[in-house]
């Protein structure tokens, strides 16, 4: 067993605000190893874009990071400044967002977005990036791609431009895709068509992917590692089937029993009572114990359980609940 | 039911406003505050002259004209009078002068901010919540008449405005003038700004649930646009202010605007300019630096008022 | 009788350039075709889902049945009343607190500036009606509490947004809710409160509901029928479980391939061919047949009409 691509050790991240500081990121830690696409599912506020940001330098001051590791291929990054950080972004790290037109230069022809990024990343020449942009919009699918590159952003539907992306995320070789929310803004037609894609080159390349989702359906279609955040921790990780199917965290479980199943019919949903707590008033000890069925006393107060290896961040994990 | 109850009581509107964002914004702005202070000293000056000033410089009983040309802080050469500020050449406290002129000047001020307030908003929720037609002519209206510097329409405004009324009430009339003229200079502004916001807001899902329960499109441009509309307009509201007192000044300046019988902060700079040469430079700096203190800090709270209400403005 | 009865509902766009770049480019006007020619009914006290992915005219259609869109030809009869050709203003005025919407962004659908208490009752009290202690009762029915009648939206969370946007729809005592993605902005785990909610007022009340969504977990948990849009056409409707079961129009097999499946571990679905035509030139005979894999001739020419199948409607020449 090599390095894994990316190691996020006791991640935190805050943010200094009028009421005190919050911190959206709280004691995160997981692996991402070669070739794996790691699922990072949780509703919205529990964390999830944040530590994606965090691994990229992307956190918008005040927003930083106060404690924690984040090693890539055996280098540590989270200590790297402004100008090596944004070497490594692109070569090493690529990205996939939500809104494909926000990732897309709107002045400049694709396929010189793409020569652009290869020249700066890669040694190679001009005519040799002039034909692996031609080479990469063909392996994400875009039909005739040799007159493609010409074409402006806008000339490109949303599915095509977020196909884009990815291959201008994929273009400079990195060894870790960061896609945040990469078919929220999708059909589901075209949804199932990104996906294939992600998980084909996934698996083509040795590309590590992190995909960031609130859709338990991509995750399981999609993931193989799952790690599942509420308010800012880690509540559970593992591979997918495992969580999915046989949840532990009682968060888990109640996540996947609200989702409506063909299986369930008309019955009623299961329902987590209340809400996420806002990230100023994460309760003390399990930030869950508030909605959970479950919660004693011991979890009303510190420390905070944390998830240790193959056990979730619950101090009484489920046994044997099974979902689907 | 489902939700475990946090049952809280709503918050008074005292609360709400010490709690707000703009409050805590203000407390951690220097400047904000100083501006603020500034504003609110000068108009209670000015709203309180009559307590405050020593004489009342336009009744002329109490004028001695002996008193004129007096330098500030040092005693009359005849009577041994002492006046804060001095006296301008018909012996007038040049304080006193200040405190009234400054009365004129905001109220010409504030009036004008109002008219022009009243109609860019109705014009500019009509426009945009209308559409069409109606649209293009009151924004085509606009866009033409910011191709003119305001002051030019104000000053084209004023002559009409003068030549229309007869001679007899031409100096009662001045000030109500002077307010039309700045008014209706200004509006363009306002209508833009609503018209902007208009768009935005009507396409949002209140005011569809508004129109889908039948309320006529008055109600909902009234009840339901404009107060989502207002933020935005309260900080020109603030920056017009600044620009009205000085375009009254401006106007005054030029001999155009408040007649010497009512004097605001720009007739008396008209007044102090002509004294300067001669020695006599406290009747034109005081009125000059009550003037500029005024529209500065007017000015700096609009700024603030901006960035604090719209953070991607900065 | 049906409540709602939609027949040959069409709705176009002007989505011309100006006038003046018009006359200089010399080309004549467009139109974008958002519904083209939609039938059918919606049964009192029963739930008809509208599915269909971006562009199919799902939200047109609802923006139609509560008349805050005129049709371009067609007719949407509520209680056998025209919105849009009845001229008895008692009439209109009736059907009109008889129907209700509830959007999909709980953050814009209420306004920022009023307090909840007058956001509930602003149905009740435009007609002038009595609303004493109404927004107080209706927000208890909701799950929340009296007190939060007199506070702000911006106090409350996603979820909460949407049971104060469901009492408001709920002051009128309406018969038709139009929810326009009641779910699709909140949380699963709301979302589930949400649904739940929704069915325990439709036995309540006796509503009927008209839901337009394009998450197919949704509908299938909560219609009694589904109707599949593509590119403004009706093209299949059916029951759950027919449609779920065995789905007859090509397109609805697509869609129902590609949506991802909480038990789909490692999937290898093959994913849909190409993607949803312009709606401006939509294609001749049949707008499903570029990426359907058994068109034939017929498909490109003739466009299909709806035919019956069983209990099942399909708007497809070879589905059998």
């Amino acid at each position: 067993m090599t390095h894994p691509v990316l190691s996020i050790r006791d991640l935190s991240v805050e943010i200094p605000t009028r009421h005190g500081v919050v911190r959206p990121v709280d004691g995160v830690s997981y692996d991402i190893a070669a070739g794996e696409i790691l699922g990072v599912v949780g509703e919205s506020g529990a964390g999830k874009s944040m530590a994606g940001n965090a691994v990229i330098g992307l956190l918008t001051p005040p927003a930083h990071i106060s404690t924690g590791e984040i090693w890539l291929n055996g280098q540590r990054i989270d200590q790297l400044t402004g100008d090596a950080m944004r070497r490594l972004r692109g070569k090493e790290i690529g990205m996939v967002f939500q809104d494909p037109l926000t990732s897309l230069n709107p002045l400049l022809r694709i396929g010189d977005q793409l020569t652009e990024t290869m020249l700066t990343h890669l040694p190679i020449s001009r005519s040799e990036a002039e034909k692996r942009a031609v080479a990469a919009l063909d392996e994400v699918g875009i039909p005739g791609a040799a007159e493609r590159v010409n074409s402006y952003p806008h000339e490109f539907s949303g599915g095509m431009r977020q196909r884009v992306v990815i291959a201008l995320a994929l273009c400079a070789e990195p060894s870790l895709i960061i896609a945040d929310e990469p078919t929220t803004a999708l059909d589901v037609s075209v949804q199932a068509q990104i996906i294939a894609l992600l998980r084909r080159l996934c698996r083509d390349r040795g590309t590590a992917v992190m995909l960031i989702t609130h859709d338990m359906g991509v995750i399981a279609e999609a993931t193989d590692r799952v790690a599942v955040m509420y308010a800012g921790r880690l509540a559970e990780l593992g591979p997918v089937r495992d969580v999915l199917t046989h949840p532990q965290h009682p968060y888990t479980h109640g996540l996947m029993a609200s989702t409506p199943l063909a299986s369930q019919g008309k019955s009623r949903l299961h329902q987590i009572p209340g809400a996420m707590p806002r990230l100023d008033a994460v309760p003390e000890g399990c930030a869950f114990h508030p909605r959970c069925p479950y919660a004693t006393d011991k979890c009303r107060q510190p420390p905070v359980p944390r998830v240790t290896d193959g056990q979730a961040a619950c101090w009484y994990p489920l046994v044997d609940e099974k979902v689907i | 039911m489902s939700d475990f109850p946090i049952p809280s009581a709503p918050k008074s509107r005292y609360r709400r406003a010490v709690e707000s964002d703009l409050f805590y914004t203000f407390k951690r702005s220097p400047v904000a505050m100083v501006s603020a202070a500034v504003v609110l000293i000068l108009v209670l000056a000015a709203v309180f002259a009559p307590l405050i000033a020593p004489t009342n410089p336009f009744d002329p009983s109490s004028l001695n004209l002996m008193n004129g040309f007096t330098p500030p802080m040092a005693p009359n050469a005849f009577t041994g009078d002492t006046f804060l500020l001095g006296t301008d050449d018909q012996g007038r406290d040049v304080f006193s002068t200040i405190l009234y002129g400054m009365r004129i000047s905001l109220f010409v001020g504030v009036a004008a901010v109002f008219l022009a307030m009243v109609l860019g908003i109705t014009l500019g929720l009509i426009s945009g919540y209308v559409g069409g037609w109606t649209e293009t002519i009151i924004m085509r209206t606009a866009d033409v008449q910011l191709t003119f510097p305001s002051i030019l329409v104000a000053m084209l405004i004023f002559g009409i405005a003068k030549g229309v009324t007869p001679v007899e009430y031409r100096d009662q009339m001045a000030i109500w003038v002077l307010i039309l003229a700045i008014g209706l200079s200004d509006w363009v502004q306002f209508a833009r700004v609503v018209r902007g916001a208009t768009l935005v807001e009507k396409n949002k899902e209140y005011v569809q649930a508004a129109r889908l329960i039948g309320r006529t499109p008055g109600a909902i441009m009234l009840r339901h646009i404009l107060p989502n509309v207002l933020s935005p307009v309260l900080v020109i509201a603030t920056i017009s202010l600044a620009l009205a007192i000085i375009a009254e000044a401006t106007l005054s300046f030029l001999g155009v605007g408040a007649p010497p019988t009512q004097p605001s902060l720009g007739t008396l700079i008209r007044i102090g300019q002509g004294f300067l040469f001669s020695g006599e430079w406290w009747i034109l700096l005081f009125p000059a630096v009550t003037l500029l203190a005024l529209a500065l800090s007017v000015n700096l709270l609009g700024d603030w008022l901006r960035d604090a209400l719209n953070p991607r403005l900065r | 009788m049906a409540l709602v009865r939609v027949r040959k509902l069409s709705r176009l766009f002007d989505v011309s350039k100006p006038w003046l770049n018009r006359v200089i480019e010399r080309r004549s006007k467009a139109f974008l075709t958002a519904v083209s020619e939609v039938d059918f009914d919606v049964e009192a006290r029963s739930t008809y889902a509208l599915v269909g992915e971006s562009g199919s005219g799902k939200s047109t259609i609802g923006k139609m049945l509560v008349g805050l869109l005129k049709p371009t030809s067609g007719v949407v009869e509520i209680e056998g009343v025209d919105l849009a050709s009845e001229t008895d203003a008692a009439k209109i005025d009736a059907i009109r607190s008889d129907i209700q919407m509830i959007f999909q962004d709980p953050y814009a659908s209420l306004n920022p500036r009023w307090r909840v208490r007058d956001i509930i009752v602003e149905p009740v009290a435009s007609r002038g009606g009595n609303t004493d202690g109404l927004a107080e009762k209706l927000l208890e029915q909701v799950g929340l509490s009296k007190q939060d009648a007199g506070k702000f939206p911006h106090e409350f969370s996603g979820g909460q947004r949407q049971r104060i946007c469901i009492a408001r729809a709920l002051a009128s005592e309406p018969n038709l809710i139009v929810c326009d993605e009641p779910t699709s902005a909140l949380d699963v785990s709301v979302q589930a409160q949400v649904l739940n909610l929704m069915s325990d007022l439709k036995d309540d009340f006796g509503l009927t509901y008209v839901l337009i969504s394009h998450d197919l977990t949704v509908v299938r948990h909560m219609a009694d029928k589904i109707g599949v849009l593509y590119l403004g056409r009706l093209v299949e409707e059916a029951a759950p479980d027919a449609l779920f079961d065995t789905p007859k129009h090509p397109y609805t097999q697509m869609l129902l391939e590609a949506a991802p499946q909480m038990d789909g571990f490692g999937r290898e679905v093959q994913p849909p061919e190409g993607e949803i035509p312009d709606p401006i030139n939509p294609p001749p005979g049949c707008a499903f047949h570029p990426r359907c894999p058994i068109a034939q001739d017929i498909c490109r020419k003739e466009r299909p009409e709806m035919r019956k199948l069983g209990e099942t409607r399909v708007a497809c020449h070879m589905a059998e």
